[in-house]
């Protein structure tokens, strides 16, 4: 508590409060009045973790701004919180998004905004909550419950299709979550009566019981990630989502199953996870090639960001298990980036539906006639999500690439194609929407972004080219933690 | 006077058989159309039997009547829960009997009566004292679902309640007087006495396990002993079938801790496992079943029967973590299920029920906050966090993990995967639908609030579940230990 305060659970609480103050403005005649709360709250929730950053010790592995109190004694739960230099950079991210959705879905939602802003302010809270938690029932606890809110985000908001999507996303997550919580009661039984997460992670467990906690931990994971063949929630969910829920979705939401690969997966079941990696390479390699071509024949733009970004998350689980630095850093620098950039992307093909109420690539064509400005923005985020260099996207990409050079030639021939694809199938979106005449009357009506878009696109921009063009200050943050990690992986726990 | 100052661990079912004879004669003589009076007096009468169990609470285990009756911290705890949810029954189900014209003294009397039959088998420690309560409250709850003699569903449901109870209760007399024959004796702790340390006929001590294990199942309602259960819920009135749906559960988990836990303790080999394939199947068809359902009550009604199979889950896992985390999961039901009931009579009204899932459509908009509860209800009982229901899950399935038995729990979660559907269906109703009607919703101040601290109890209780939790875990261990 350097700052006098404790700085996680204000993290954690202040969004969840500030949303509850917003859903007490009631129905839609205290609209603006709810949104101006909402902003206060997602502001004030970023600043606050600011602190996590600059008080950051860049020296050390160990859980950082620890706070732990007596939850349920009953169980010996804890509240039990502390970051790292992994899991400390997606708590910044959380927040950051969360001001970038409050903003854009500022005057495009119309109907119970109270509702819809609290919803993402609870959200917020719970999932730094998630990322901040070192006690496996409080992680547990924060990781269902960011569920609720995005599960009434899909389903009142969403589109035509989203009581569907809303569902499959709920019922697919929640499957993966109950095994966790068997996994989480063998350990507590194993371990004597702990749920401390890093006790976990010192614990010797035999081989055969690694492979089924590992096997139960894929399902909670991978289904969030969503790893190729689980992933079939995600272009649905996405699809049906407004577009704040997209955004939330692909840059934050698909991390937090990322973030529990390398928190538990492969720390607790090590032996198992060097068994199985065979395994999970082979599913990251078809979800970053089968996948990227599978996003190449999509019509509907959402949709082919979604794929997109499984393809990209692919590369993400292939940097977790080749087992190298490269890899594990390439990996999260590559989860940070396809959070901006997919976040972005989202932002602009809403901006685009707002106005045409389509998210057909064929009902556009010729839009920079029409909108200079945001055909700019999109160019760049379109740039980055196919990995040029200069952009973040190229650098998780390409270290991720190095590391699985030294593992196998193959692997990194594999995953190296998406540099073809991905540029393939976001060109060849990008040139049918924005380039050639002006296809139909709705491109012609369009106006070009307002004040509120530019000022949110133009903060995604800056975010992409800084890490593209200097990764340093963030790879720093997490240089102890990684290697600390891969330490910690190299020793069998059988 | 030194024998009635001898009574005091049965003070409060005393003070209560009292206070309903006198409300039986006195009711004949207030007149008026609501009950006013006579519904004060029953709540002052709950709250007086609340103030008398908490002054005569003493730690440790106090026998009366020849060991018939006996005083525990577990019944003490269980008792005032029935209380709580009696009472809090009574709250919601007002206005909705006083509109149907059954809010009559006979039926509070009967309320009370079946209080007391419950306290009775909470505090039996004896199988003649257990079968004596059971029947107060079964025989009072047949008469409670029949109460409106107009309706033809209501008359065929009591009637079906009442074969089906009937032949339950032929069951457990049956059991009992084979363990009777096998041990020679009707008091529980002889009865476990003779069993673990004399030597009692062991295939007429399993015969007669199996006959109250199937008694047992029938009056929880776990398949394949259920079929009853959805008939008489969404035959009953709401009210009615609130008050089955809540408080008798904790009267039943207390039946099955006395029979099974403190008088055939060392069978356990033989009932865990009967209790295993009552539990399995219980989920499975519980929660399978519920998906079809589109009438709300019965879609509660199978929802209890998997929950009750999930609470059989703590109980044959054998031990005293296992017993607490049944007890915990019987209270939260308790709880979740008051509140769900509550809900279908809040929004009913003259004429119309209510207890279709698509009258509960686009709820959001017609009444926000309501729609809130229900939400945080249906999450509760599907075990999403941060909610109660999942501590409920979460500390009955850690109980089985102790206990080795993986698979099961592994099942468990797969039904409740499946349970989740239909829960989130009515989230799905409320939220993302339009209503069908936009008749205004008119609730009464009292059930309104009380709906509010229903509801806002589960999300508390769920986010700081460790003192309710600590309470049943303590409650049922004195009681073990001490016997």
């Amino acid at each position: 508590m350097i700052f006098g305060y404790p700085l996680l659970s204000v993290a954690i609480w202040l969004p969840i409060i500030f949303g509850l103050l917003v859903l007490a403005t009631g129905n839609d005649r205290n609209a603006p009045l709810a949104r101006i709360i909402a902003l206060v709250g997602a502001v004030l929730g970023l600043l606050v973790t600011i602190p996590l950053y600059t008080g950051f010790d860049r020296m050390t592995s160990a859980m950082q701004f620890v706070e732990m109190k007596d939850w349920i004694r009953h169980f010996n739960i804890h509240y039990h919180l502390g970051v790292d230099g992994i899991s400390m950079l997606f708590i910044l991210l959380n927040s950051f998004f969360t001001v970038i959705v409050v903003v854009a879905g500022w005057t495009v939602i119309e109907k119970r905004v109270a509702q819809y802003m609290a919803a993402f302010l609870v959200m917020s809270g719970l999932i730094n909550g998630v990322f901040a938690s070192l006690d496996a029932m409080l992680f547990y606890v924060m990781w269902e419950a960011m569920l609720i809110p995005m599960f009434l985000i899909i389903g009142v908001w969403g589109g035509p299709n989203r009581v569907y999507a809303a569902v499959k996303f709920f019922l697919y997550t929640l499957l993966g979550s109950l095994l966790m919580l068997v996994a989480f009661l063998y350990l507590y039984l194993h371990s004597g009566g702990s749920f401390e997460i890093l006790d976990y992670h010192q614990l010797p467990i035999p081989l055969d019981a690694q492979i089924l906690i590992f096997i139960a931990f894929f399902f909670a994971f991978a289904v969030k990630v969503p790893m190729f063949p689980v992933h079939t929630w995600l272009p649905d969910a996405h699809v049906e989502a407004p577009t704040g829920g997209s955004v939330v979705l692909a840059a934050i939401m698909l991390k937090v199953g990322a973030y529990g690969f390398i928190r538990f997966s492969m720390p607790i079941a090590p032996d198992a996870s060097h068994e199985l990696a065979g395994f999970m390479i082979a599913l990251s390699l078809i979800a970053v090639v089968y996948i990227g071509l599978v996003a190449l024949t999509q019509a509907d733009m959402k949709k082919l960001v979604a794929y997109s970004s499984i393809s990209h998350m692919g590369f993400v689980t292939l940097g977790f298990f080749i087992f190298n630095a490269y890899g594990m850093e390439g990996a999260l620098l590559q989860m940070i980036s396809h959070g901006f950039v997919a976040g972005a992307l989202f932002l602009c093909i809403g901006v685009m539906y707002d106005r045409v109420h389509s998210r057909q690539i064929v009902d556009y064509g010729g839009v920079v006639n029409t909108m200079p400005v945001f055909a700019a923005f999109f160019m760049l985020f379109a740039m980055a999500n196919s990995g040029l260099p200069g952009t973040s996207g190229f650098v998780g990409e390409f270290m991720v690439i190095m590391g699985a050079v030294k593992v196998n030639f193959w692997y990194a021939f594999a995953a190296a194609s998406t540099l073809v694809f991905g540029a393939a199938y976001t060109l060849w979106m990008y040139k049918r929407v924005v380039f050639g005449a002006v296809a139909n009357d709705h491109v012609k009506h369009l106006h070009d972004i307002g004040a509120r878009e530019i000022v949110v696109l133009s903060l995604l921009a800056i975010s992409v080219l800084v890490m593209g063009l200097y990764p340093l200050p963030l790879s720093e943050i997490m240089h102890a933690s990684v290697n600390d990690l891969l330490v910690h992986l190299a020793r069998s726990k059988i | 006077m030194t024998y009635i100052s001898t009574l005091f661990p049965a003070y409060a079912e005393i003070f209560l058989l009292i206070m309903v004879s006198i409300i039986l004669i006195l009711d004949v003589l207030i007149p008026g159309y609501t009950r006013t009076m006579t519904y004060l007096l029953v709540q002052v009468s709950l709250l007086g039997c609340s103030l008398i169990t908490v002054a005569t609470h003493e730690m440790g285990v106090a026998h009366l009547f020849n060991n018939m009756f006996v005083d525990d911290l577990m019944s003490d705890v269980l008792k005032l829960l029935t209380y709580l949810s009696v009472s809090m029954m009574l709250v919601y189900s007002r206005s909705y009997l006083i509109t149907r014209g059954l809010f009559t003294g006979e039926f509070l009397s009967l309320v009370l009566l079946s209080t007391l039959g419950m306290m009775v088998m909470i505090s039996a420690s004896n199988f003649v004292t257990l079968y004596m309560g059971l029947e107060i409250l079964a025989l009072c709850l047949y008469a409670m679902v029949a109460l409106q003699r107009d309706s033809a569903t209501a008359t065929e449901s009591a009637m079906k309640y009442f074969i089906l109870g009937a032949m339950a209760s032929g069951f457990l007399l049956y059991g009992m007087s084979m363990i009777y024959g096998a041990t020679g004796s009707l008091d529980i702790q002889t009865i476990s006495n003779v069993i673990a340390h004399g030597t009692p006929n062991v295939e007429l001590l399993v015969f007669g396990l199996a006959f109250l294990v199937a008694g047992l199942a029938f009056k929880l309602g776990a398949v394949p002993f259920h079929m009853w259960v959805p008939d008489v819920y969404h035959g009953a009135p709401t009210a009615m079938t609130m008050f089955i749906g809540s408080a008798p559960k904790l009267a039943a988990f207390a039946f099955l801790m006395r029979i099974l836990v403190e008088t055939l303790q060392p069978m356990m080999i033989h009932w865990a496992g009967m209790l295993m394939v009552l539990a399995v199947l219980s989920m499975a068809v519980g929660n399978i079943t519920a998906i079809a359902q589109t009438n709300l009550k019965r879609m509660f009604a199978y929802s209890t029967i998997a929950h009750m199979g999930f609470m059989l889950i703590g109980v044959l896992s054998g031990s005293i973590e296992g017993y607490g985390a049944a007890m915990f999961y019987a209270v939260v039901y308790v709880l979740m299920s008051l509140g769900g009931f509550a809900m279908i009579m809040l929004l009913s009204r003259e004429g119309f029920e209510a207890d279709s899932i698509n009258d509960f459509k686009g709820l959001n908009q017609r009444s926000p906050w309501l729609a809130f509860m229900m939400m945080l209800l249906m999450f509760s009982m599907a075990g999403v966090p941060p909610t109660v229901g999942f501590y409920a899950k979460f500390s009955v399935l850690n109980a089985a993990v102790q206990a080795g038995h993986i698979p099961l729990v592994v099942m468990a979660v797969l039904f409740s995967l499946i349970g989740a559907f239909y829960y989130l269906r009515i989230v799905k109703l409320m939220y993302f639908d339009a209503p069908e009607s936009h008749e205004k919703i008119y609730v009464q101040p009292d059930s309104a609030l009380l709906i509010s601290i229903n509801g806002l109890a589960v999300l508390a209780l769920g986010i700081l579940p460790g003192a309710l939790m600590s309470v049943c875990a303590v409650a049922v261990q004195q009681s073990l230990l001490l016997h």
